[in-house]
């Protein structure tokens, strides 16, 4: 199938929200350090810091910039792959973030299909007998699961299952190399972060099966007795599913950048704890560079998800693509 | 006398409210004879189209049915979820409506075609019925099928879609086709389209047809007796020539008025009749004739339930008039 010009107007055109995005928190990084009190570098170094010794590091990390020409020099260095450098030791932040992205990829991926594998089935349980009790329990259940703050779900979970009962690693992200040793430690926390997502799973795609269900392409699929099972997993789960797409493909975003208090609580290295540690030490180019990492990821995986839903839906793939036009 | 396919008798349909019962269907007999075509008429709200669901058991779970006799094809008891359950998708099909909504736009029409006709062939290959889908889309007048089963509904016109809704009820080949507005959201060049093959198909098939339309002018084309009903009750039955020309009920022959001729009416700049008032609460209806309120021809009789008056030619209708005539 040839793809016309209006694919890729359409993915041009996200492309080019999806930067602009990007380059908005960009700026609104660099403003960041202009709000706190006093001069950064003098908050870095402490307030016993000579002079000269803060005129240095203002140079050197450009605070002494205008705001447009830091923007600026971050973007033309951020081109040769360099997202500047560690305060206190001069690691590239860039080394650092690539360090620690792995361990918070697995934890977003890992908590995004535990809302997957277990918010389906709930929401396909509800939608198959409305109003019965089975769906006033998982309805409960899931508004529980979705109010509980997902820090209080970690401590809870690490003293129950980790402290008290022994059946999982209380703390870190298992031996490297180890790779059964990283799963272990990975349940707690995946599930700690996946449980108010099994809740936003399980009631979203309920109500929009029962709005599909509700439709009259599947009275239809009735009339000619095509079976209740086949309705619900194949015809009415399709349509029903896309809107839910988006909503996971924002998920995976947030949690990204959103599992702090997981990697803080069950100390596991990752993009969360090394930002944690970075504000708490007024490290700015560690923070700059590693938000700036998660935004481009938040992005681009919202940008995934567009695309997935347009293309799962016919209607919207032969808007974007020619040669299949001829239906008229 | 043709063997009875479908004999109902006294069929109530009402769903409970928070006014008391609303009554949707009231004491309804249809018959239907093998291989014959029955018009089924009224206006909105008139209940003709829970009728039709009620044979495919498709109302909603809270409607109580109550019938005194349903027969459909020797099987008693047509009505019960179970056996209308058993009996839509295999002996008996339906044409819906609105053929934009019918069909689920995720889906190709090969898929539709498919899965709608498991429940008649549940041994039959997946090739097998993908090639039965095909030649009947060839068979209702769609062109270069090969490559249409393949396609989505949207890619297919109104009424493409219509012909592709019609060859899904043709495949599992039914005893009794319901046919629920089959044109109505059609525009009028396709509509002409439509009805010529359900025309043809007609001849061809021994299937009975249940045509259900708020037009007359499609049921003089396509059957042979017409039922109008008003407010959940039939008002007048019989054949269709002789209900069309010269229908008794008061409410058959306003409805006949209503009807758009699609020129005289320009010509003579004369307004559109409309019948005045609307029908009643199905939760509060009148203790006599339905009708008597909306009825230019109501008399002091019309407080009590007006008898059913047979009159030569096979035409009822329950009507005081027919007493006093």
């Amino acid at each position: 199938m040839l793809r016309s010009h209006s694919f890729y107007i359409y993915l041009g055109f996200k492309l080019a929200t999806a930067l602009l995005a990007v380059a908005g928190a960009v700026v609104l990084l660099l403003a960041l350090t202009r709000f706190i009190p006093g001069d950064p570098a003098t908050v870095i170094l402490g307030s016993r810091a000579t002079p000269e010794a803060v005129a240095i590091l203002n140079a050197r990390m450009g605070f002494d910039k205008p705001l447009a020409e830091q923007a600026i020099t971050f973007f033309a260095r951020l081109f040769s792959g360099d997202l500047g450098e560690d305060v206190f030791n001069g690691r590239p932040v860039l080394t650092l973030v690539v360090t620690a992205l792995p361990n918070t990829a697995a934890l977003a991926v890992s908590a995004i299909l535990l809302a997957i594998v277990i918010g389906v089935p709930l929401a396909l349980l509800s939608a198959n007998c409305p109003g019965g009790k089975g769906d006033r329990l998982i309805a409960f259940v899931s508004v529980g699961f979705i109010s509980t703050p997902s820090f209080v779900v970690s401590v809870f979970l690490l003293l129950f299952f980790a402290v008290s009962l022994r059946l999982f690693p209380v703390l870190g992200a298992g031996d490297s190399g180890n790779f059964a040793d990283q799963l272990w430690h990975l349940v707690l926390p995946s599930a700690a972060l996946a449980l108010g997502w099994i809740g936003y799973v399980a009631r979203l795609l309920r109500s929009s099966l029962l709005e599909v269900l509700g439709e009259s392409h599947i009275r239809t699929l009735r009339a000619y007795g095509v079976s209740e099972t086949k309705i619900l997993l194949k015809y009415a789960l399709k349509p029903a599913i896309i809107p839910t797409i988006a909503i996971l493909g924002m998920g995976f975003g947030e949690l990204l950048g959103g599992a702090v208090f997981a990697e803080v609580i069950f100390n596991r290295p990752g993009l969360g704890s090394l930002i944690y540690d970075a504000i708490r030490t007024r490290n700015y180019p560690l923070v700059q560079g590693s938000v700036f990492v998660i935004v481009l990821l938040y992005v681009l995986t919202n940008l995934a998800a567009d695309l997935l839903q347009t293309f799962l839906d016919p209607r919207e793939r032969s808007r974007l693509t020619s040669g299949s036009g001829d239906g008229r | 006398m043709t063997p009875s396919l479908l004999s109902i008798r006294n069929l109530d349909v009402s769903y409970p409210t928070s006014r008391g019962h609303a009554r949707i269907l009231i004491g309804v007999d249809l018959d239907i004879a093998r291989g014959t075509s029955v018009g089924l008429v009224g206006e909105s709200g008139s209940g003709k189209s829970t009728l039709a669901l009620a044979l495919l058991g498709l109302l909603p779970e809270n409607a109580e049915i109550d019938a005194q006799d349903a027969m459909f094809d020797s099987c008693p008891d047509a009505l019960s979820p179970a056996t209308a359950q058993r009996l839509r998708g295999s002996d008996i099909a339906m044409i819906f409506q609105d053929p934009m909504t019918a069909l689920n736009p995720l889906f190709t029409i090969g898929t539709h075609l498919v899965d709608i006709q498991r429940r008649k062939f549940p041994h039959a290959s997946q090739a097998d019925l993908w090639a039965r889908g095909e030649r009947m889309l060839v068979r209702v007048g769609v062109s270069d099928a090969g490559n249409r089963m393949r396609r989505y509904p949207h890619e297919f016109s109104g009424g493409m879609r219509q012909r592709v809704v019609i060859a899904m009820a043709l495949l599992v080949e039914p005893k009794l086709l319901i046919a629920d507005e089959p044109t109505t959201a059609l525009d009028a060049t396709i509509e002409a389209q439509v009805v010529d093959i359900l025309r043809d198909l007609r001849s061809e098939l021994s299937a009975a047809l249940l045509v259900v339309s708020h037009s007359f002018g499609l049921i003089a084309e396509l059957c042979d007796t017409v039922i109008v009903m008003y407010a959940g009750t039939i008002v007048e039955t019989g054949p269709v020539n002789v209900v069309l020309h010269d229908p008794r009920h008061p409410y058959a022959q306003a409805l006949l008025a209503c009807e758009i001729e699609p020129l005289s009416s320009i010509e003579a700049a004369e307004p559109l009749v409309t019948i005045p008032g609307t029908v009643p609460d199905p939760a509060n209806r009148p203790v006599g004739c339905v009708f008597a309120a909306r009825c230019p021809a109501r008399h002091d009789r019309c407080i009590e339930p007006p008898p059913l008056v047979s009159q030569g030619q096979g035409r009822s209708f329950s009507c005081w008039l027919g007493v006093s005539l």
